[in-house]
């Protein structure tokens, strides 16, 4: 747990300072991601510390969101005089993105004849 | 009684032990709501402990940033949980290969449409600059989105705001939205979640079958890098 833990501080560390070096807009933990990911495909395999650290804060990561998502109360007021705008972004932004994802996915795979594997009792 | 009660109080009202442990028990037992629902979306445990710790912050009269020199622990995780979404990506990337160009195409159109339009019907409807900004970002995982807010300058805790509620929304939508369209491709139904509602529709997707969440795991991973190279550059061009 502690090498894992060590691990994604590093990556996370290493992303902040190129995003700094190199000027991209980025935020240092995505470039983190990615070099965790590059770490994977040099070691060939997830070692099992990783995968344990991994899967652990990734089941309880809603609980990370839980200070900022407290700071809702900071902007109540945003909030109170703006609700209908954003209340039809989301909603609506939602429900479009949804369907141009899933009709630009299918209608490439069927045009490129990508290969479909599908799930046993999948069919229906 | 009475006053060794409020000289406790006025101890733990100044350290940060005591709005730590109020944030991470207000997330136990909102997350065993949340299971006791039968995982329902619109038991979100975010929801239920924010609205609990804010009541509780309003009751006590505490104001939010003394509230978060004790939650500024958890807080600080997420840089490196947005690390670990590395792994889950890295154990998928053999069903990213075989349908790369599908996927890349979805993810171009999914992440652009979701910007685009989230923004432009705010803008539309007069929400203003700072509002906009905030919102951008709002259909990926909140680590990210966050700190591509950061760095247009909105407002990081309105973002995580909006993604959460997009996350319900996005949950509660998916399943009935494919039905009455007559979308059955799993692959590409997880997907779509994942790209417009990230963490909590890649959830909800899992509920439906496991090919849906690996490939809700994989496109809400892919949303978050693609979102955090869009926001910036679109962000130089229109404001």
């Amino acid at each position: 747990m502690i090498f894992a833990f060590s691990l994604f501080v590093l990556c996370q560390l290493l992303g902040e300072v190129l995003v700094r070096l190199a000027h991209v807009p980025v935020p240092g933990p995505v470039l983190g991601l990615v070099l965790l990911v590059c770490y994977l495909a040099w070691r060939k395999q997830v070692p099992e510390d990783v995968q344990r650290t991994s899967s652990g804060l990734l089941t309880h990561l809603s609980l990370l969101f839980i200070p900022a998502g407290t700071g809702v109360m900071v902007h109540i007021h945003t909030l109170k005089t703006e609700w209908l705008p954003i209340l039809a972004a989301l909603l609506l932004g939602t429900i479009l993105t949804l369907i141009v994802t899933v009709f630009v996915f299918t209608a490439v795979a069927r045009l490129t004849g990508a290969e479909r594997v599908a799930a046993p009792g999948e069919a229906e | 009684m009475r006053p060794a009660i409020s000289s406790i109080w006025v101890y733990l009202s100044a350290s940060p032990l005591l709005w730590l442990a109020a944030t991470l028990w207000a997330y136990i037992v909102a997350h065993s709501l949340h299971e006791r629902s039968g995982r329902n979306p619109l038991v979100s445990s975010v929801s239920i402990a924010v609205i609990a710790l804010i009541a509780l912050l309003v009751a006590t009269d505490t104001p939010y940033d003394t509230y978060f020199q004790g939650a500024q622990f958890v807080h600080f995780l997420l840089g490196p949980a947005t690390v670990a979404l590395g792994v889950p990506l890295y154990t998928h990337l053999g069903s990213v290969r075989r349908l790369f160009i599908p996927m890349l195409a979805a993810l171009l159109a999914g992440s652009v449409t979701a910007i685009v339009s989230s923004v432009g019907i705010a803008w539309l409807a007069g929400a203003n600059l700072l509002t906009l900004k905030s919102l951008a970002s709002k259909s990926v995982t909140t680590p990210i989105a966050m700190a591509v807010t950061e760095q247009i300058g909105g407002l990081p805790s309105l973002t995580a705001v909006f993604v959460i509620l997009t996350g319900i929304l996005g949950a509660v939508v998916v399943t009935p939205l494919f039905n009455a369209l007559g979308i059955r491709d799993r692959q590409a139904r997880g997907f779509a979640a994942g790209v417009a509602a990230h963490g909590i529709g890649t959830a909800r997707a899992f509920q439906v079958s496991d090919v849906s969440g690996a490939f809700a795991g994989i496109a809400m991973a892919l949303n978050g890098i693609m979102t955090a190279l869009l926001v910036p550059l679109l962000a130089r061009f229109f404001v």
